[in-house]
């Protein structure tokens, strides 16, 4: 049984088709990793998943429940299952770490408060920010900042999680730390989409590494053989130039 | 120049104070009433044109056109729009009241292109970590962006508001016993124009100068915090 | 409430409307003109004009932009008038709609001319630019297209303030509106549509400014 079945899944953005018919399956537990050049799709796709963009065709099923992303309450329903970390981090400046953990447990699903505190302090303390519970964003490092959104999206319990390019913006010296902490994520086997950069990441924790170029799926499969004996040709040129990371 | 040396006791009288007093206290009432109601009601209309629905597309449209329409329609023309609007529905009503009307929807129309511009300053981002979250507009209005956007609103709301006291004065056209009408009365019984609407000139200025001043300060203040 | 819209009384009146539509904005472009000859001179005075002079035009600027523009109207035609000057509606409304203006138009052109670059300054001089060279293709230009947004609103707002004129007997659009009152009764349907021109008026300027500003001056403008 899949979590998460994508077929076909086509979207546009200002007029022009950015996904061009993409479909792959996610397993409980399984890490899918999209790769390949800019403009191939790949946060398109993490972005439509969360409802950012409204898919112009194909289908979505979670957990054997086809969603319709043209309605409201479908797009609701994902959003209360797939939780999206953003490259920016873009967590709530008027919030303080903590408050940015507990706001959308507390205030949307409306649960107890000092559970969900309880909780927050929790997942702060687990990605290591327990001394940073009163900071504001712009008293944060990028590093730390991410980490506050990992844990803000934990919060949310969600089936899947969605990582998109999470250590891009990243100083090189502070991504480490973000991706410990997905490290961390993985072994307790949280089912991750991610689209990174971070290629040596990538092929150690990915177990299905998926590789895109304008809007289509090229390739599909385990590390070793994308990285090592892709099939096709496009692949293995995309994996030689980003080879020396 | 000697009328106006000769004339100052006169006109600084008992009772002309207290028609200068009463003058003044209209101007301010009109002014913070409007611009007060014209922030509760731009606020709402602002969060208004944020909705999405099919719905509600309509009344989004009829609001972006009378806002834009409003502050592209010089108050004068407003205030006789409704000074006579108001001739034909009702017998007898205060020309105060009817300034008030006619000033709060000038005031709102501004105020809420201004807040609409302070929802907008909000970056993309904001509003999409809140839409992922399922925020409805109101939890994303209520946690995220009005606890930002006011820094920018607050203070451009005030020096509008100052700017606004101004556009007041015309409200003397419609018989409202305000400083400009009362100035022009003092005219008409004789006295000097220098003498008259050099105090009432003094007024507003007092009435404007500092709160411009505040706004300014505030301005600075919020931008930098 | 027994009242029926006759626009049928009024439409007659159109041409007559329009006249005064012309009028407004012949009135608007000259006090924006004189406006802009003060705020020139008002300009250099700040920048220049050492610290006496530059805090006199600062309380120009500050009497001007904290009183109402009825008021300095007022306060000119008949202060003026007990000085032996008198003035037609037109002149008077005219010099107070300059005088306004100036003040405005006096701390945007400064703030116009203080943000010329430093850097840009250096670059042409080092690319061996005289002074009048440096003049033409950088300061000036740059200059223009700062200051031609601000210009533009401003503009705008004189234009809405002639609408005073009608205060003054000033046959301008608003004022011909009252004329067409005076002799039909029918005050809904002749202010909505002169409100309707000054809405066609004002989103044809600023459309048109915006135009103007995108393909000649490369200014970014929203058309609007």
């Amino acid at each position: 049984m899949h979590h998460l079945d994508v077929r076909g899944l086509t979207a546009d953005y200002a007029g022009k088709p950015v996904l061009k018919g993409v479909s792959f399956t996610v397993t409980r537990g399984a890490i899918v990793s999209l790769i390949g050049p800019s403009g191939s799709g790949k946060s398109t796709i993490l972005r439509t998943l969360t409802g950012l963009l409204r898919p112009s065709g194909g289908e979505i099923w979670l957990d054997e429940r086809q969603l319709d992303y043209r309605k409201t309450a479908d797009v609701a329903y994902a959003r209360q299952r797939i939780a999206i970390v953003f490259q920016q981090y873009n967590l709530f400046q008027n919030m303080t770490a903590l408050r940015n953990v507990t706001v959308t447990p507390e205030k949307v699903r409306k649960r107890d408060k000092r559970e969900v505190e309880a909780e927050a302090v929790a997942l702060l303390q687990k990605v290591g920010l327990g001394d940073k519970l009163k900071a504001y964003p712009d008293e944060l490092s990028g590093g730390q900042q991410q980490r506050v959104a990992i844990a803000r999206a934990l919060a949310l319990k969600p089936e899947i999680l969605l990582l998109d390019e999470v250590t891009s913006a990243l100083d090189p010296e502070l991504v480490h730390e973000v991706l410990d902490t997905v490290r961390l994520l993985a072994a307790e086997g949280m089912t991750m989409i991610t689209v990174s950069h971070e290629m040596g990441f990538v092929r150690e924790l990915a177990s299905n590494v998926m590789f895109l170029e304008a809007g289509r799926v090229i390739e599909s499969g385990p590390p070793q053989q994308i990285f090592e004996a892709a099939r096709e040709a496009r692949t293995r040129q995309f994996i030689g130039k980003t080879l020396y990371r | 120049m000697h009328a106006l040396i000769e004339q100052w006791p006169r006109f600084f009288s008992g009772p002309n104070i207290l028609f200068l007093a009463t003058a003044l206290a209209h101007t301010v009432l009109l002014s913070l009433a409007s611009c007060s109601l014209g922030l509760l009601f731009g606020f709402l209309i602002a969060s208004t044109r944020l909705t999405r629905s099919w719905t509600l597309l309509p009344l989004r449209l009829l609001l972006t056109g009378l806002t834009e329409s409003l502050r592209r329609i010089p108050p004068l023309v407003v205030l006789f729009l409704v000074f006579f609007g108001f001739s034909l529905i009702a017998v007898d009503i205060e020309p105060f009241w009817i300034a008030l009307f006619a000033l709060t929807l000038i005031a709102t129309a501004f105020i809420a292109e201004i807040v609409r511009s302070g929802f907008r300053s909000i970056p993309r981002e904001q509003w999409d970590a809140a839409a992922t979250m399922n925020f409805s507009l109101v939890q994303t209005l209520a946690h995220v962006v009005v606890p930002q956007a006011w820094k920018i609103i607050v203070p451009t709301v005030s020096l509008f508001f100052v700017m606004f006291i101004k556009d007041t004065a015309l409200a003397s056209q419609i018989g409202v016993l305000e400083l400009t009408f009362v100035g022009k009365s003092f005219i008409d019984r004789g006295f000097s124009p220098l003498l008259s609407f050099g105090t009432v000139l003094a007024l507003y200025f007092i009435l404007s100068f500092p709160l411009a001043r505040t706004g300014q300060w505030l301005e600075a203040r919020l931008a930098s915090s | 409430m027994n009242y029926a819209l006759h626009y049928g009384q009024v439409t007659p009146y159109l041409p007559y409307l329009l006249g005064g539509a012309l009028v407004s904005l012949w009135i608007s472009a000259l006090a924006f003109a004189g406006g802009l000859v003060i705020g020139l001179l008002g300009a250099f005075g700040r920048i220049y004009g050492g610290p006496i002079l530059s805090r006199l035009i600062y309380a120009y600027y500050i009497f001007f932009t904290n009183t109402p523009q009825l008021v300095q109207i007022f306060f000119l035609f008949y202060g003026l008038a007990d000085f032996g000057l008198l003035m037609t509606p037109f002149e008077a409304v005219w010099l107070g709609l300059t005088l306004n203006a100036g003040a405005y138009l006096i701390e945007i052109q400064k703030a116009g001319f203080l943000s010329t670059r430093a850097s840009e300054l250096e670059a042409a001089e080092t690319l061996g630019m005289s002074r009048p060279q440096q003049l033409r293709f950088v300061i000036i230009p740059h200059i223009a297209r700062v200051l031609f947004p601000p210009l533009s609103n401003q503009f705008i707002i004189v234009i809405m303030g002639s609408s005073m004129g009608a205060i003054f007997g000033l046959e301008e659009l608003t004022g011909r509106a009252v004329n067409i009152n005076g002799q039909t009764f029918r005050a809904l349907e002749v202010f909505s549509l002169a409100g309707v021109i000054y809405l066609g008026v004002t989103l044809l300027a600023t459309v048109g400014l915006a135009l103007v500003g995108r393909l000649l001056l490369r200014v970014p403008m929203r058309i609007a």
